[in-house]
């Protein structure tokens, strides 16, 4: 999901382009956005779905109730396929599971590097079947197949190897004490970790939840996203091929009230993680606190300034600011959505900002060269469009887009407003969509105190040539990630997390790892130690 | 002690046929410039098995001329942590692949049991190098705490041409822990395998290639330690040097490094390890253990167990055990499944144990078991326990490097530290006991840098071993192992109203 691959991406694909559903040539080198291609018959995705059943102790399994819930198609809203509906009571079972495999083993019994090599295998795996799960994770969700196939499954593969390669280098400290003892912390698994992933990235939220878990040696029950059950199971599947012993990950799908309810109280869950919105983290924390009080990690909403300073190179802003907001139709948490413009460069940027956004390819996200798919679901369509409505009553200026393309799925034009002011809702508000809002700005201070006048604190683009005002910004800005002339640069290695409202902990990198483990000190008394 | 004939090795496994026998240099294998070769010697019949390109300063250069290029222009030091991670991990599958050709290998060149060769080198060798293909993007600096307005942080940059001289006795082991935490920094290098070992070195760098990594990161010299081990060393384009092998020459090595351009040096050098019985321990069970640690790799170790301190509450019950034990070692063809122990490397090396031996006969020390050669074609010696062993006797403080055994008395904690203190190395010792104060006192009262309780050898990718005093400097394996093939780099700026500090 790096800013690099992305861009390169996204512009290799700009020649192959659908001419059918550009329409207007607005001059300069500017077409509109493609309508045609949402209405034509999608195309029938390469690949059948195999598992639509709860996974718990290495087996597939039906519902202790029997019930299944239908995962829809984003591009037609139509039925995909029926998936087992998991409960209070699967979760008991998925729990009970994971429970017997951290406490008798045998995953935290086994070597670290054993651990490893199963993740290496498992990472393997999935890089040969690239291209199914890829087709899997568009289906179900509308992204782009070339950004699932190209950029998300390897991205995942290289999640997986990456926390392959930290089950060996788990360190604790020996630390020095102030009278005569040994004293080392252990860092030991914390036991069984409930996680529930959102669905705007169903595999590489997998990888960021159940990627250190593992390698730290704890067991899972996860529960996906009821928009996206389907790439977890198969994925969960190939890992069991790849040798991980049943009961270590569990998958569950169903919906967050019932099922990712049970989770967040249930008395033998060691600790949770969840990534969604900030109204639920709330719910699971408080669950969390009526039950066992088990730690939790929260990855929640954002509302991500993107700076664009004065002395900028335009044209580069304007590419990235348009993919900080877009990228998977503006479905990121991270997303930059709200672009301060200095007032010296703001009627420039505005200009190419929404011509930039005419360009932009709507259409079925298996088709070449098309840059934005549907929307989740239709409770996100009417969502973003009730904030397009909300924005033009507000006052702000529709640049380009505000409406729904076509008259089947959830396409949304790319819609671009100006002249945002802070107390907007649109301004204030999470979209999740398509919907960049360009704000006016003057001085440097007054920036940093409007970007930081949210309740949110994910991350922030500052696009500056200026070293002085970069430092300034990056220390200023009250965000887990800041990212400086690049957005979106989601390594294994860099940690991700929110300040404020925007969750708490830290999900990839070494950081991760500290999600997984409890630190235990064992002191020791020494008799006649040669050194202190 | 047993001893099965020799020589018959064609019953118990097919020999490859020698590859590769020539120097590996910018991702070809070419003869050396001079046109000179040496002989490898199969220690079990001391005949030759191949004659190997014997590699000179001019090829050192050539080598390190292509290290220089791959490391100032190549891509490998360019190429992100998960990429050179993701080729590391292919050159490491590839060595699982051709694991019984490289044991063959190293067995025919060093002596070295096959039976352990496919089961704890050769997949040892394998790990190591994926370990540290893992490490390969977690190389962390540190943003730091200035006490003005400065922002500043640590870059761990790779150190750039490394030279590795690694020794004979464990020639797979010794490449993949001295070549593995090198690519992963993203440095390039130029081994020198030792003359007695060169096969599986070569064989590697084979490997090395079909797994990807570019040409010129990887180049393998073959030859002496006086010729091509002296060019790495004195090389004023060599950033770093790091060498496994004895005292003596790690002192030559380092004096090069200074007298050239100097470059920082690691040295994994000689030992003359303590291993320390109290009297409260399980006797069968240490006794085996001490034998492990004497005998292994038919003495040829540098962290062995050498010198056997045991309580004299338990003295004469523990020499029963082990001479009762040390008949049970199976000497012979090390291609042997049944054979515990193989020939020592060379005809130097075994005339200098027998020479050892003979000091231990003549110093007073009491002969408990073996002594002598092997009535064989070959270099095989008896595994030898000398008891009554004192401190000053010349085998209680040299390096033997074969399989013999020197037990001493001891009688109180502190004694013992301190006659295990009193020796110029410090590599590892063994501490045998359960009583919890006894373990933790020595543990910190010995200067060595690993120390093993309740076990011997318990080596792992995680765990960094080297040593204090003569035995060395810097550690091998672990993420120690890695930080030697780094520089760090601060970087500091003035920083502006920055609202904490």
């Amino acid at each position: 999901m790096a800013a690099r691959r992305i861009s390169s991406l996204l512009s290799r694909s700009i020649p192959l382009l659908p001419r059918r559903g550009q329409k207007s040539y607005l001059g300069r080198g500017i077409y509109q956005y493609s309508t045609a291609a949402a209405f034509e018959d999608p195309i029938k995705p390469p690949v059948d779905v195999e598992y639509n059943k709860l996974l718990i102790n290495g087996q597939f399994v039906d519902a202790a109730s029997g019930k299944t819930f239908p995962t829809l198609d984003p591009r037609t809203g139509e039925v995909i396929t029926h998936v087992a509906e998991g409960d209070a009571e699967d979760i008991n079972r998925a729990v009970a599971s994971a429970r017997k495999a951290f406490d008798e083993g045998p995953w935290p019994k086994m070597t670290a590097y054993e651990r490893t090599k199963i993740m290496l295998r498992f990472a393997d795996l999935v890089e040969k079947h690239n291209d199914e799960i890829a087709a899997l994770e568009t289906w179900d969700n509308g992204k782009l197949y070339e950004q699932s196939a190209e950029i998300e499954v390897p991205m995942f593969v290289r999640l997986f190897r990456y926390y392959a390669g930290w089950a060996d280098k788990i360190h604790g400290l020996t630390i020095p004490a102030d009278g005569p003892y040994h004293v080392q912390t252990l860092h030991e698994p914390i036991g069984v970790a409930g996680q529930i992933i959102p669905w705007n990235f169903p595999l590489l939220m997998f990888a960021w939840k159940v990627g250190p878990a593992l390698a730290c040696g704890n067991t899972v029950v996860l529960k996906t996203a009821e928009q996206t059950p389907l790439s977890a199971l198969l994925v969960a599947k190939l890992f069991h091929e790849a040798g991980l012993p049943p009961g270590v990950l569990n998958v569950v799908s169903g919906f967050g009230p019932t099922a990712g309810a049970a989770l967040c109280s249930h008395m033998d869950v060691d600790k949770l993680a969840f990534t969604g919105s900030t109204d639920t983290g709330k719910v699971v924390l408080e669950l969390s606190a009526k039950s066992n009080l088990k730690p939790v990690t929260l990855e929640l909403g954002g509302k991500s300034p993107f700076i664009v300073c004065e002395d900028a190179d335009v044209d580069k802003a304007v590419e990235l600011a348009h993919f900080a907001l877009f990228f998977n139709q503006g479905q990121c948490c991270c997303a930059g959505s709200r672009t301060f413009v200095h007032e010296k460069v703001y009627d420039e940027f505005l200009e190419k900002a929404k011509a930039r956004a005419l360009k932009r390819s709507v259409g079925d996200p298996f088709r070449a060269g098309i840059e934005q798919g549907p929307q989740i679901d239709a409770e996100q369509f009417q969502k973003i469009l009730k904030y397009i409505r909300s924005g033009t009553e507000s006052g702000a200026t529709l640049e380009t887009g505000g409406d729904r393309l076509g008259t089947k799925g959830y396409y949304v034009q790319p819609t671009v407003f100006s002249d945002v002011k802070d107390d907007m809702l649109i301004a204030k508000d999470e979209i999740f969509g398509p919907v960049q809002t360009i704000l006016k700005y003057k001085e440097l201070d007054e920036v940093i105190r409007r970007a930081n006048m949210t309740r949110y604190g994910l991350a922030a683009g500052v696009f500056t040539q200026n070293l002085d005002t970069a430092n300034t910004l990056t220390r200023a800005l009250k965000v887990g990630t800041v990212w400086i002339n690049s957005f979106d640069t989601f390594d294994a290695t860099i940690p991700f997390g929110g300040y404020k409202m925007s969750g708490q902990g830290r999900e990839k990198g070494e950081y991760s790892l500290k999600n997984y483990l409890q630190v235990k000190a064992v002191v020791t008394a020494l008799k006649n130690p040669a050194w202190l | 002690m047993t001893v099965l004939s020799n020589g018959n090795t064609e019953s118990y496994v097919k020999i490859p046929k020698i590859k590769f026998t020539k120097l590996f240099i910018n991702g070809e294998f070419v003869d050396s410039v001079s046109g000179k070769t040496f002989e490898t010697i199969d220690p079990r019949t001391e005949e030759v098995i191949a004659r190997i390109a014997e590699g000179g300063k001019e090829d050192v250069d050539l080598a390190v001329k292509a290290a220089r290029e791959a490391f100032d222009h190549g891509p490998w030091p360019r190429l992100p942590g998960c990429e050179r991670r993701r080729i590391m991990l292919k050159f490491a599958d590839l060595i699982d692949d051709n694991l019984e050709e490289l044991a063959a290998l190293d067995t025919i060149d060093a002596g070295k049991l096959y039976s352990l060769g496919k089961i704890i080198d050769i997949p040892a060798s394998a790990e190591t190098i994926r370990y540290y293909a893992g490490a390969a993007d977690k190389i962390h600096g540190s943003t730091l705490k200035m006490s003005r307005d400065m922002q500043a942080y640590t870059l761990h940059e790779p150190v750039g041409v490394v030279g590795h001289i690694t020794p004979w006795n464990f020639p797979s082991q010794m490449f993949s822990m001295k070549v593995g935490p090198a690519l992963a920094a993203g440095c390039t290098m130029v081994v020198k395998p030792a003359e007695q070992t060169p096969l599986s070195a070569l064989y590697y760098a084979h490997l090395a290639k079909l797994a990807g990594i570019p040409d010129g990161v990887l180049n393998v010299i073959t030859g002496y330690g006086s010729k091509a081990g002296a060019a790495i060393s004195s090389h004023m384009d060599i950033d770093k040097v790091s060498f496994t092998g004895s005292t003596e020459v790690g002192r030559l090595v380092m004096q090069a490094a200074a007298a050239s351009n100097l470059k920082p040096v690691s040295l994994e050098l000689g030992g003359k390890s303590p291993f320390i019985v109290f009297d409260d321990v399980d006797v069968d069970k240490v006794a085996d253990l001490a034998l492990q640690g004497s005998f292994y790799n038919k003495g040829e170790i540098c962290v062995a167990g050498s010198r056997v301190f045991v309580q004299e509450g338990i003295y004469d019950k523990f020499l029963i055990k082990l001479a009762e034990k040390v008949k049970t070692w199976v000497i012979g063809d090390p291609f042997n499944p049944n054979v515990r122990h193989g020939p020592q490397v060379d005809k130097q090396q075994y005339d200098k144990i027998l020479s050892y031996i003979e000091h231990g006969k003549k110093g007073g020390a009491t002969l408990l078991s073996g002594g002598k050669p092997c009535e064989e074609k070959g270099y095989y010696i008896e595994p030898t326990i000398f008891t009554d062993v004192t401190d000053d006797m010349t085998i209680a403080k040299e390096e033997i490097f074969g399989p013999v055994m020197s037990v001493l008395k001891f009688k109180t904690v502190e004694e013992v530290i301190k006659r295990a203190n009193a020796t110029k190395y410090g590599l590892a010792a063994g501490i045998m006991t359960n009583d919890l104060n006894t373990a933790n006192t020595v543990s910190r009262s010995i200067r060595a840098g690993v120390i093993w309780i309740n076990c011997y050898f318990a080596f792992d990718k995680d765990l960094p071993y080297g040593g204090y005093k003569m035995s060395g400097f810097e550690r091998d394996m672990g993420l120690e192992g890695l930080n030697k093939y780094m520089q760090v780099k601060s970087v500091a700026t003035p920083i502006y109203n920055s609202p904490w500090l």
